[in-house]
């Protein structure tokens, strides 16, 4: 089982997932140059978080022209999972491999803070392990993470399950405090209709070790790897 | 014209003594900006020697890019701390953002990652909107650009006075971690070698920086607007994952960065330090307008640039690797042995100088001194000629939320603290920032502090105290300290009395350094922090590094347990002189400051070290801003406990015995089990300790033990006074 992090020029929670898939999940993984343009070796890619050209233009909208986003299109065609965590994100929505868009926080600010999020869709690769009920407990970190899409998208996606996480209090509540960036029905996290391409804005790996505060992380990549070791037995 | 670029008279002889003739219009610029005091030192170099600044560890002292320390399993820690007051006074934003960038450079120079920013600020009140304009746009500028590189800024502190209210003191401080053998220095030592300039074009942009940054303020300072560079963290995150790939990949013989006095800095102090000169020609220079001239080009301050020394050998794989980045970068000389810089521009010769004479025989001044008589004025003060407070829950929670001591949250969670995921204590968790070292069980401390209003009523004592909390906040969490950097923040040098401040600071801290042992390994002097209004308290800042064995037994500040037993370690002198209480309650500052044992300090932390490694406290915090009613606030909040105690007033005032400030004291918390070894380690140190109370329920009641209650206050509503107190922005 293999992963791949995509590395662009300015990304810089590369090295973060890459620590954390190789010491943690202790799986194998390798950094893919954002020049690459084959992917078979893998069985999921990971477009981390950073500030991939700067962000400037906008976020993710320089990447998504880079030879790799097109070789991440076909990889996701053929059924294989693609994770991006926030600026990863940002460039998949800008790649269109998912729906909505992504402006500046409502509070013009960055934000890094541990947000509570709530599993709406738990029959993904990525959240079949996540418990019923439970809350999970990651950082986000981003000034542009205040996500957007029309309404007839929108419904759409409820309908079909697409809007995976969301904000919520401790106490598992949808609420406007609990919302780091503003982000349209504190939607933290969506998927495409197949369900084997993921966005989230909080930040999984930095989860996902016990000398962190939370460990919750793991739930997504736990997922990923049983969903993969099955898929294989 | 040598006048308008800021160089005196007597300068200007001693230039054309040196030289043995006029140095032209290039020249002289060069000159102007390496003998400012911001790059030469001249008013403060032999103040200076007073710092100790070897030890067994340290492999390079003061005088590189930054300070490096041997920390063992062949790696080493490299840290500087600096200043960039004067451009965030002008343009904040992009003052502070390159004040990040600078230091950032400054540590990849010596071939070490990045790991850590920390910034030290200061403002006036956040009571007019200009100030609240400059608060914002610094804290936007920090985070813009250390978030951009993926560098996380993890600790710092900041402070509101009158006195910065002009002046605002922004210095920016940076750690990194690096094998052994990557350790790289500025010095271009072998003649044949290949001169590079890598990163961003050079623009007209920064030119005579360094000068503005050595004058005061005036209301000519928005003029100097153009003197304040822009910052491009995109840039500078590709030139550090280059600088670094090279050096990993040994194609590197020097490097150093193009900071203050861009192109001529680094091109001088390369050559100077190893005893060469240069060819260099202007012509390979890439630059980012059309026509720019020489003066322009040796002067400008664009940021993001690398200067690297390279064998011709390793040419071709290092163009591989610039390339593979996209990085603009042009050969443009090449190292001699004459110990001459000789500058070529469209086919002429536009300077011949020295490297040496430029980078290292400014003038050194021993400018007078003189105490101000407002130190004998202000140090006559009777505790007794204020009233004590009626209501001291009220006092409390006023203290609590006055600007200086409240949360600064709400800066912090705008630097991104967690990229790298090696941030194990985040801001607000512990007295000082802990790191992992990914791939071992160790950990850094790191931290940075300053106390202008104490160097301000007793330079001296004000300037040990500075180096004792650094220490002692790393020692809090379990880190043993290895070494202090320091960004030296005063007014004009060339005021007796301001100097005399500057003197008695440096003596002081030099004195704490030595007792504590701890070396200065790098520093920065920031003089002419002064408007036409005002001197700035004087304001030395320490940024202090330390290490853990094992960094999964630091200790955080936070009551944890419900019946841990509270203690108090230690027994300092207790001052209200010059505390934040004064301050807040009875708008004074003034006072006697209180006095620091070294030997009790050293104990004190010897044990709390122990403490920690050996897993008896829960909790650790050292008493400072505030006294112990803030202290306890502070563990009850960061915990989400409550505490109930009992203070002997050992007939002292109640609000000496809450707010007094001093050192070598800390508040620990530990489960009631490990009482008796605390007492026995207390002992064995000899560590006076006092046992206040436990961590109850989720009110903090404070009772004296005459039975009259202080405080009895629910965790809530002083956590909502400590994190909404005064939030400036």
């Amino acid at each position: 089982m293999k992963f791949g992090v995509v590395v662009f020029p300015g990304s810089n929670c590369d090295v973060d997932v890459y620590y954390m898939v190789r010491d943690v999940l202790k799986c194998d993984v390798e950094y893919i140059w954002h020049k690459e343009w084959k992917l078979q070796r893998f069985d999921a890619v990971i477009i981390p978080g950073g500030f991939s050209y700067g962000d400037y233009l906008r976020p993710g909208a320089i990447a998504r022209l880079s030879p790799v986003m097109k070789a991440v299109r076909d990889f996701a065609d053929e059924g294989k999972l693609v994770l991006g965590i926030c600026n990863g994100f940002q460039v998949l929505t800008e790649a269109e491999m998912l729906p909505g868009a992504f402006c500046r926080n409502t509070h013009l600010q960055f934000r890094c803070s541990y947000t509570y999020l709530k599993v709406e869709n738990r029959n993904l690769p990525f959240t079949r392990e996540a418990q019923p009920g439970s809350l999970l407990q990651m950082p986000v970190a981003n000034g542009d993470g205040n996500y957007y899409v029309n309404e007839a998208q929108l419904e759409e996606m409820n309908e079909k399950g697409q809007v995976v996480f969301r904000y919520v209090n401790e106490l598992g509540e949808v609420l406007p405090q609990a919302n780091p960036s503003g982000a349209l029905e504190n939607i933290a996290g969506v998927c495409n209709e197949r369900g084997n391409v993921l966005g989230m804005m909080p930040h999984p790996e930095r989860a996902s070790d016990t000398l962190f505060g939370s460990e919750d992380g793991l739930v997504v990549f736990e997922s990923m790897m049983n969903y993969l070791a099955a898929g294989k037995g | 014209m040598h006048r308008q670029m800021g160089l005196k008279d007597d300068e200007y002889e001693e230039i054309v003594h040196l030289l043995g003739r006029e140095p032209n219009f290039t020249e002289l610029g060069m000159f102007a900006v390496m003998w400012s005091e911001h790059c030469s030192y001249k008013h403060s170099r032999q103040t200076l020697r007073r710092f100790p600044s070897e030890g067994e560890r340290v492999l390079q002292g003061p005088g590189e890019n930054a300070g490096v320390i041997d920390i063992g399993e062949g790696m080493a820690v490299a840290f500087k701390v600096e200043s960039h007051n004067h451009p965030s006074a002008i343009e904040p934003y992009q003052g502070a953002a390159t004040g990040v960038g600078g230091i950032l450079r400054d540590i990849f120079t010596m071939g070490a990652q990045p790991v850590a920013i920390l910034n030290s600020l200061r403002f006036g009140p956040p009571d007019d909107s200009r100030t609240c304009f400059l608060i914002d746009r610094v804290v936007d500028g920090i985070g813009g650009y250390g978030n951009c590189v993926g560098i996380p800024t993890v600790a710092g502190e900041i402070y509101f006075e009158e006195c910065y209210r002009e002046s605002p003191l922004v210095n920016a401080m940076a750690v990194g971690v690096m094998p052994l053998e990557m350790l790289s220095r500025g010095a271009a030592s072998e003649a044949g070698d290949v001169v590079i300039l890598v990163g961003a074009r050079t623009g007209r942009d920064g030119i005579h920086g360094v000068t503005f940054a050595s004058e005061g303020l005036d209301e000519k300072a928005e003029e100097k607007r153009p003197s304040v560079q822009v910052g491009d963290p995109f840039m500078e995150k590709i030139l550090m994952e280059f600088c670094l790939e090279a050096v990993r990949k040994k194609l590197v013989a020097g490097m150093q960065d193009l900071g203050g006095a861009g192109l001529t800095c680094a091109v001088t102090e390369t050559s100077s330090r190893g005893g060469t000169g240069m060819e260099i020609d202007l012509d390979q220079v890439p630059c980012r307008e059309e026509n720019m001239n020489a003066y322009e080009i040796m002067l400008s301050e664009s940021q993001e640039r690398m200067l690297l020394i390279v064998k011709e050998r390793s040419l071709e794989a290092l163009r591989e690797i610039l390339e593979r980045w996209e990085l603009p970068f042009g050969i443009i000389g090449r190292v001699t042995n004459d110990g001459i810089v000789n500058v070529w521009y469209r086919g002429e010769m536009v300077v011949s100088v020295p490297a040496k004479a430029v980078a290292e025989e400014a003038p050194a001044y021993e400018p007078a001194s003189r105490e101000p008589a407002y130190i004998r004025e202000k140090r006559f003060f009777k505790e007794s000629a204020w009233a004590t407070p009626e209501d001291y829950q009220e006092a409390f929670l006023n203290v609590l939320s006055s600007c200086s001591i409240a949360s600064k949250e709400w800066a912090w969670k705008r630097y991104d603290h967690m990229v790298r995921t090696s941030t194990v204590l985040l801001p607000g968790q512990g007295d000082a920032a802990v790191l992992r070292l990914r791939g071992t069980s160790r950990g850094l401390a790191v931290t940075i502090d300053g106390n202008g209003r104490m160097v301000y009523l007793d330079p001296y004592r004000g300037g040990m105290m500075t180096v004792a909390e650094a220490t002692r906040n790393i020692s809090c969490v379990g880190g043993k300290p290895l070494g202090i950097t320091d960004c030296l923040n005063f007014g004009c040098p060339e005021n007796p009395e301001v100097f005399w401040q500057f003197e008695q600071a440096v003596k002081g801290m030099a004195e704490a350094c030595e007792a504590l042992s701890v070396p200065v390994v790098s520093g920065n002097v920031s003089f002419y922090n002064e408007s036409k209004h005002s001197a700035i308290y004087p304001t030395p800042v320490v940024g202090a590094v330390g290490l853990l064995d094992d960094v999964s037994i630091c200790v955080s500040m936070g009551f944890k347990k419900e019946g841990d037993v509270i203690v108090l370690l230690g027994c300092g002198d207790l001052s209200l002189g010059g505390s934040e209480f004064l301050k807040v309650i009875h708008g004074e500052m003034s006072g006697r400051i209180p006095d620091l044992v070294f030997k009790e300090e050293k104990r004190l932390q010897k044990l709390i070290r122990q403490l920690a490694r050996k897993g008896v406290v829960s909790s650790a915090h050292d008493l400072s801003d505030g006294g112990l009613g803030i202290a306890l606030a502070e563990c009850c909040i960061s915990g989400g406990n409550g505490a109930d105690l009992s203070i002997a007033d050992n007939s002292m005032r109640p609000d000496l015995l809450l707010f007094g400030e001093g050192p070598s004291r800390i508040l620990v918390s530990l489960p009631e089990g490990n009482l008796e070894n605390l007492k026995k380690m207390a002992g064995e140190y000899r560590v006076p300790l006092d046992i206040l109370g436990k961590v109850r329920g989720r009110h903090l009641k404070v009772q004296l033990s005459t039975g009259e209650t202080l405080i009895d206050l629910p965790t809530s509503i002083m956590k909502s006074r400590y994190l909404g107190g005064r939030e400036p922005v």
